[in-house]
Parts: structure tokens; C-alpha cells; sequence
């Protein structure tokens, strides 16, 4: 964390949190040293592996690219807040079901950016898919898996997908 | 016998089922721990000073003021290393000595608040350097007057003799009167990275007790506790490690990477450490699947049958032994394929050259090697005007073949494996090959 810190507020899937940050602090180095939320991954640190992916105000965006304090008073959703008590998005079970997680290192970061995806375009082809999860590597090579597991939630295989943005989840 | 199939047939309840994977909804939610999500109060991060050159003398190094710099706990270099050496083989320094023998060695290590304040006395370490002329490429690496990677020379000696790690089976110059042609290909695979989605990490602390404890993303354990217990000087029972889930090894993670300085930095200091790769440094620094140059001399008759195979490979092992030694023994072993060569003689050497060490990588040294055989037969079908199905059925091993290190061959799949591609691909195989059995 840098000398010079501010205090951010935004909202963290739903609540109002208050934080440190620093001028050079990123989104993820405030979620996973700031806050404790290690589910946003660091795999690269430069925006290229998607391994950080969060949505921010129903757009995905990768959290490591991002300066902490541009997130002053934004809507910030992790993997952790996509879940109704038990009850998994229609994402996470499609993924779980599918077997698409090996190692699972990426794969908080692919959920996000398949929610945030299909939160705009409910009724994808395979190849919108593949462009969608493009910015999310998978070093196990699960790509296929996860292709097919978000067509699956699409067709509403795991349910209806939650009606509107993330935020109504 | 019905009974056995019935047992059988339970052992095989969820083959081509869908199983959910006991770990599955843990990586779903974001709640599945890895190493580098280990969070310990009070935690230092520690960074280390890389060498920026392939090889260079350090002529001095001062750290006194890094020491005293803001947020700092410790800086150390070698000589705060109770027993300098590890590895598999035990010849990699933790913290480098006078030479240095590839870019990226690291040199020193800091523990200190944050990440700014580590890279801030890393930039007050005085350190001296006198750049060496390094070899980068192995084969200029075993010529004659080659500048030396090791004081002992370029050249790995087996059984502290022998440049060569031998194969010997009838004799090849008589195999290759016996040829209606020979065949020559030189074949060669670059080094590899793993790159992991989760670089290389670990979180060192003294627990209550006084035991170092080291949450370790190490894929063998006690390989890592054992060649650390001497590093540390440690009896066993002061030293544990911690595994759990990965973010990915790929056989990067059978060396040690950051184990070993962490854990100097938390005995050090006496806090949590913990010491991370950037994905720079994981790409540029860390071990590797290195690279292997392969010749291979073939003699085959008219009717397919290869009469004598001489191969002559080169590892190129990096500036340290790591697992480059255990890559060579696999492929040497492996090298001459799935075929029944009668003749065969395997020349490997293994060379050390000025850059990061020869790791464990997927099939290492296994799979380079197929990539050299497996075109060479192709090459050999073609000379011979047969197809390149024909050649392998020809020359398959069956059951009760000696293998080429002389052991018998208990299991063998080799035609019955060409068969199933044949008809996945679409393939049609003439009656005899359809016919054929591994069992003679």
C-alpha cells in the first residue's frame, strides 16, 4: 500500500465499503491486500490474462488495470456476491457441472466475465462466447468446457438467467 | 470369473460419467485457497536482486544501507545462507557466490513492509559487477576453448567419467551393412516456459512452537522439505510444509523458486514473509523444459524393417543441474520409440550454458525425444516407398520383446493403439496390419 492513501468508498457487491488506498493502489490491490477478498486472482498484473476480471458499474473489467481510487462511489461485483445463499448463479453451476475448472486458478475471473457478458447479450452464438472469454487465458486448457458451460447457462439449462444487471442478482 | 467381472465392473462406476470434482464448487465461488491468496498478520514481502547479466563476477556488494532503509526487516545474500546449495541435484546456489551463472540469478533478498519499500533497498544495495562473456548456445558450449559455466567445465560426466550417457545393443555398424538406405535427421526442440496462471508464491512464518512453516506451492513436497531442511540446517521436525490447491504447476513447481528464500527471510526476521514472482520473473528466471538437439542415423531394408539406429542427443541443461539429469536418463531410455531396433547404440550428452536451469516440464525429455523419432519414421517410410502406418506396424515391439535397456516387455499397445487411430481417422489398414497383435 503507498504512503500517500485515501480513504475510497464504493460499493462492493452491494454493500458501501470504506478502504485505503493508494495513488498507485490498483482495484486489485485494494480487493485482495485492502479488503481480504482473494477471489479476484493476480495472474499477470498487466490486464492480459484476465485472471482479476470483476464487474464494475455491469461492465466486466479487469481489476489489475484499473487505479483504486478511479472506483470512487462505483458498483464493484466479485464472484463472491453472485451467489443467493446456497443457491448458485446459473453460471457457477454450469461451470461446476460442465467440469470446467481444472486447476481453477482463472476461474473466478472467467465467471465474471461470462455473468457480465450474458447479463447484455442473454441469447449468444458459440463464437460471441469465444470472442466474450477471449481476455480470460486458462493455462489447463479449459477453454472448451467453458464455452459449452456458458451456452448451457444461456439456454437456461441451470435455470433462468437473474432478470437485468448483476447488481439485481 | 463372473465375480472378478463384477468387481471389475464396480472399479469402473464413473468411467465416462460425469463426476463432479470434489474441489468444483470451491473454484466456482472464488473460495478455493491457493498459496498466494495465504494472508498471515504483520506479513513482509520480500524482493530479490537479480544478476541483469548471462554471467558476471561480483567484484563487491555492499547492502549496509539497504538495511537501513525505511520498512526494511532484512537483507541477505549469501553469506546469511546457513548451507548454500540445493536442488535435486545439489548444485544451484540459493543466493548466488562470487560468479553468476545466468540472468535473473538471484543475488539478494529483502524482507521489508511493502512492496515499495523492498524495491526501495533493493535500489540501495552497492553492488559491483565485472560482466563475463557467458555461452548461450550448446553446441558453442561443447566446442573446444568455449568460455566455462561451471568451473568444472561444460561438459556433464557421468558417473564423474564419462561424457556420454550410453545405450548399447548389438552392434550398429554391422545393422548398417545390413541397410538398403540410410537415413540422417537432425531434429531440435526450444525451451519451454509453464507459465502458470498462478506464479511461482510462498508464505513463510515461525509458528508458536518455533517451527518454520512454509505454505509451499511445490507439486513434491518433501522433496522441497527435504532439500530445504539442509539449506536451513534445520532437523526435519522444525521444518513443515503446507501444500493445498495450485494455480497450475505444469512440472515448474518440482523446483524451488521462492521456498528457500522465504523461509531464510522468516527465520531472519521472525514475521510472516511472504515472496511472490512476477510474471516477468516467472517467464524469465524461473526453470524451463530446455532445449535438445537430436541426430539421428537410421538403416533401413526394402521391406521396412529399421537394421540400426545411432542416436546422438545434446541437453542443453542451463547454468545448473536441476532435473536436466533425470530429462536425460528418460529420453535416453525412451529415445529409439516403440520399435524392436535390433542394432542401437544412444550417445546423450548434457551440457550447462549460461541461462536459467533445466526443469521438469510434461513428459520431460520424453516427449522432445518422440517429436525427433516420430518424424524420423515418417522420413524412413518415405525413403522406402512405404506408408507411414506400415513402418510402425512393421517395427512394433510385441509382448516379451526386450525393451532397448534390456528389460522384457510385459505390457505392449503399440499396434493395437495404431489400429484405433487407423479407424478414428478414417484410415484403411491392409488386412494384414488389421490382423496383427501385440501378442506374438
Amino acid at each position: 500500500m503507498s504512503v500517500m492513501s485515501r480513504i475510497l468508498k464504493f460499493y462492493l457487491n452491494g454493500n458501501l465499503v470504506h478502504v485505503a488506498a493508494g495513488e498507485a493502489d490498483t482495484l486489485l490491490d485494494v480487493l485482495r491486500d485492502g479488503l481480504g477478498l482473494t477471489s479476484p486472482k493476480c495472474g499477470c498484473n498487466h490486464g492480459d490474462c484476465g485472471a482479476c476480471t470483476v464487474i464494475l458499474n455491469g461492465y466486466s473489467a479487469k481489476s489489475c488495470t484499473i487505479l483504486a481510487l478511479t472506483a470512487e462511489g462505483k458498483n464493484v461485483w466479485t464472484v463472491d456476491g453472485l451467489a443467493n445463499g446456497d443457491k448458485l448463479h446459473p453460471v457457477q453451476r454450469a461451470f461446476h457441472e460442465y467440469g470446467a475448472p481444472q486447476c481453477g486458478y482463472c476461474t473466478p475471473g472467467m465467471v465474471m466475465a461470462a455473468v457480465a457478458f450474458l447479463n447484455h447479450y442473454p441469447s449468444p452464438t458459440e463464437s460471441e462466447v469465444k470472442e466474450a472469454l477471449s481476455g480470460n487465458l486458462c493455462r489447463c486448457g479449459g477453454y472448451k468446457k467453458y464455452v459449452q458451460a456458458v451456452m448451457a447457462a444461456a439456454r437456461g439449462e441451470f435455470g433462468p438467467l437473474p432478470e437485468g444487471s448483476v447488481e439485481n442478482v | 470369473m463372473d465375480l472378478c467381472r463384477k468387481e471389475v465392473s464396480k472399479m469402473f462406476n464413473s468411467v465416462g460419467k460425469r463426476v463432479p470434482r470434489y474441489d468444483g464448487i470451491g473454484h466456482v465461488t472464488g473460495r478455493t485457497q491457493y498459496v498466494s491468496d495465504v494472508r498471515m498478520p504483520d506479513m513482509l514481502t520480500c524482493k530479490t536482486l537479480r544478476c541483469p547479466y548471462h554471467k558476471a563476477r561480483i567484484k563487491s556488494i555492499d547492502v549496509s544501507e539497504a538495511r537501513k532503509s525505511s520498512g526494511v526487516y532484512a537483507v541477505i545474500t549469501k553469506d546469511n545462507v546457513p548451507h548454500n546449495l540445493f536442488a535435486m541435484v545439489p548444485d544451484h546456489h540459493v543466493l548466488a557466490e562470487e560468479i553468476t551463472r545466468y540472468k535473473g540469478q538471484n543475488i539478494a533478498a529483502v524482507a521489508a513492509v511493502s512492496r515499495e519499500a523492498a524495491l526501495d533497498a533493493l535500489a540501495k544495495i552497492k553492488i559491483e559487477y565485472e560482466e563475463l562473456k557467458p555461452v548461450i548456445d550448446p553446441e558453442e558450449a561443447i566446442a573446444d576453448g568455449a568460455p566455462q559455466v561451471r568451473p568444472e567445465g561444460n561438459n556433464h560426466l557421468f558417473d564423474g567419467t564419462s561424457l556420454v550417457r550410453k545405450i548399447r545393443r548389438g552392434n550398429v555398424e554391422e545393422g548398417f551393412k545390413e541397410a538398403d538406405f540410410i537415413v540422417e535427421g537432425r531434429y531440435t526442440t526450444p525451451s519451454q516456459e509453464h507459465a502458470p496462471m498462478e506464479t511461482c508464491c510462498s508464505v513463510a512464518y515461525l509458528d508458536a512452537s518455533g517451527k518454520l512453516v512454509i505454505h509451499s506451492k511445490a507439486q513434491g513436497l518433501y522433496f522441497a522439505q527435504g532439500d530445504l531442511a539442509n539449506v536451513f540446517q534445520l532437523p526435519l521436525n522444525k521444518l513443515k510444509f503446507v501444500g493445498g490447491t495450485i494455480g497450475g504447476g505444469f512440472g515448474g513447481m518440482n523446483s524451488i523458486h521462492t521456498d528457500h528464500i522465504a523461509g531464510l527471510l522468516a527465520l531472519a526476521t521472525g514475521k510472516p514473509v511472504r515472496f511472490a514472482l512476477t510474471r516477468e520473473e516467472e517467464t524469465l528466471f524461473s526453470t524451463i523444459r530446455s532445449p535438445w538437439i537430436f541426430k539421428i542415423k537410421d538403416g533401413i531394408r526394402k521391406d521396412g524393417v529399421i537394421t540400426a539406429r545411432h542416436v546422438e542427443v545434446l541437453h542443453d541443461c542451463g547454468a545448473y543441474t536441476e532435473l536436466g539429469l533425470y530429462a536425460v536418463e528418460k529420453n535416453a531410455n525412451l529415445i529409439a520409440g516403440a520399435n524392436l531396433i535390433k542394432n542401437l547404440a544412444v550417445d546423450s550428452r548434457m551440457v550447462y550454458t549460461n541461462k536459467m536451469p533445466s526443469g521438469s516440464m510434461r513428459g520431460f525429455g520424453v516427449n522432445v525425444g518422440q517429436y525427433a523419432e516420430q518424424v524420423q519414421l515418417d522420413r524412413l517410410a518415405r525413403a522406402v516407398g512405404i506408408s507411414p502406418m506400415e513402418i510402425r506396424f512393421i517395427n512394433a515391439f510385441h509382448v516379451g520383446d526386450k525393451n532397448h535397456t534390456g528389460n522384457e516387455l510385459a505390457s505392449v499397445s503399440t499396434i493395437e493403439t495404431l489400429q484405433k487411430v487407423a479407424a478414428m481417422s478414417g484410415q484403411k489398414l491392409p488386412e494384414k496390419y488389421l490382423a496383427m497383435s501385440s501378442d506374438k
